[in-house]
């Protein structure tokens, strides 16, 4: 099983519930994947000991000045105008560049070569528990999170087979659509107020579009207003846990302990939580089989998705 | 010599728009005659890279200086390669930004006034912590 925790609105508890989650079912040594490559900080409460390293670069144009003519067929071709060529000179943006490899096949003299840019690295080791742990880590300044996260989904660096948990970066953009691509099942940790709603239905939206099934989970229960649980409610998204609003877990989490540890009352809530989660895909599952057979008759509207 | 300013339309009569790189036109004059022309800034829309694929449109059509407002850094540094020269103004009219710069009213611009941007179409995407 492939679990993502997203949120749409940024800090409202998903390393927390990542971690805490991870803890919780730790009996079955889960991989937890920390996908927020910009300011990964889920090795704060879980205490990998990194022992592999992968260093992540993207393909970008190098240019033999020699062989070059200057014609510029390189800048027509690049989509991200990351290469200029002004008075027969070529000009190199990497930061612009997506190594897309355009500019290498189109170039009519052979004269571009592709080198690494490093982006990033991701570190993989043993963590509290039994915990599989895995981490992008985005160097500082570089714009593109996208292709660090896609390379750490494809890491293998642990034995196959064990349930995943995807901690993804906030917001509803490219880094976001990249962590949750493939999984199974998004929870989504949000705070039940204006702003926790608005880009939570940004972020529901978005696993509708991937077809993937969500959830909720409201975290500081108790503060602002009805929004989110009516929203959840029209829209048919279960909530499937709820974290009260406690000074307490807040000065714990600071401390960097995770969740569960500091009070461990919540274990079963979060064991509940999974066992939640793989009933309802295991639910997915059968309704699927069906469908994939042909649409049922009564499920016309519905198979139009398909 | 050809002066490019970046305009909000396509008119002589524009006001100046600040933004170089996602300026909806620019209107290129010939300061000896004051013949002028305006082209649609084909980076307008871009989704990432409009400093410097608007730095290859000028380029490419032998401007050899501009005025706007502000130039990010890549801007700048693609700019600054095909030796085009840049002008920074606050507001003003095409018309008489012309007039300013022969009277060599404007501030020449020697490195990056902005910010990178990454792109217009992924601002959305931008960190919300």
């Amino acid at each position: 099983m492939i679990l993502t925790v997203a949120s749409g609105k940024g800090g409202t508890g998903k390393t927390t519930v990542a971690t805490s989650l991870a803890l919780a079912i730790a009996d079955i040594s889960p991989v937890l994947l920390d996908c927020d490559v910009e300011a990964p900080n889920a090795h704060i409460f879980l205490q990998p000991q990194f022992d592999q390293r992968r260093e992540i670069g993207l393909p970008i144009p190098e240019v033999d000045e020699v062989r070059c003519t200057g014609c510029g067929r390189c800048a027509e071709v690049c989509q991200y105008h990351a290469i200029v060529v002004m008075g027969g000179k070529v000009l190199v943006f990497p930061e612009l560049c997506h190594g897309c490899g355009s500019c290498t096949l189109q170039c009519p003299e052979g004269a571009i070569t592709e080198v690494a840019n490093l982006l990033g690295v991701l570190e993989a080791g043993p963590a509290k528990d039994g915990i599989h742990f895995a981490q992008g880590v985005l160097n500082v300044g570089e714009p593109m999170a996208v292709p660090v996260i896609r390379e750490l989904k494809q890491w293998h660096p642990f034995p196959e087979g064990h349930t995943i948990i995807r901690d993804a970066p906030p917001g509803n953009s490219c880094p976001v659509v990249e962590t949750i691509q493939g999984s199974d099942f998004v929870l989504l940790v949000t705070e039940p107020t204006p702003f926790g709603l608005h880009d939570l239905r940004l972020a529901i939206q978005l696993t509708q579009e991937l077809d993937i099934p969500a959830g909720v989970l409201i975290n500081r229960d108790g503060i602002g207003d009805d929004g989110v649980e009516e929203y959840c409610r029209k829209s048919g998204i279960p909530i499937l846990m709820r974290i009260p609003l406690d000074q307490r877990i807040g000065k714990a989490v600071a401390r960097g302990e995770a969740l569960v540890e500091a009070f461990p009352e919540y274990l079963p809530q979060f064991r509940e939580l999974y066992a939640q989660i793989q009933s309802l895909i295991d639910s997915r599952l059968e309704d699927a089989l069906p469908q994939a057979m042909g649409p049922r008759p009564s499920d016309g509207a519905k198979a139009g998705r398909l | 010599m050809k002066l490019a300013i970046t305009g909000g339309t396509p008119q002589f009569e524009t006001q100046l728009e600040r933004r170089f790189g996602r300026c909806a036109y620019f209107i290129i004059v010939d300061t000896e005659t004051r013949a002028w022309e305006s082209f649609p800034n084909p980076a307008a829309e871009a989704r990432g890279g409009a400093g410097t694929q608007a730095a290859q449109f000028l380029a490419n059509q032998g401007v050899e200086a501009v005025v706007s407002g502000d130039f990010g850094p890549n801007a700048f540094t693609a700019l600054d390669a095909a030796s085009i020269q840049m002008y920074s103004a606050q507001e003003g009219q095409a018309e008489t930004l012309v007039d300013d710069f022969l009277a060599e009213r404007l501030a020449r611009v020697t490195g990056s006034t902005g910010l990178a941007h990454h792109g217009g179409g992924r601002s959305q995407g931008g960190r919300r912590r």
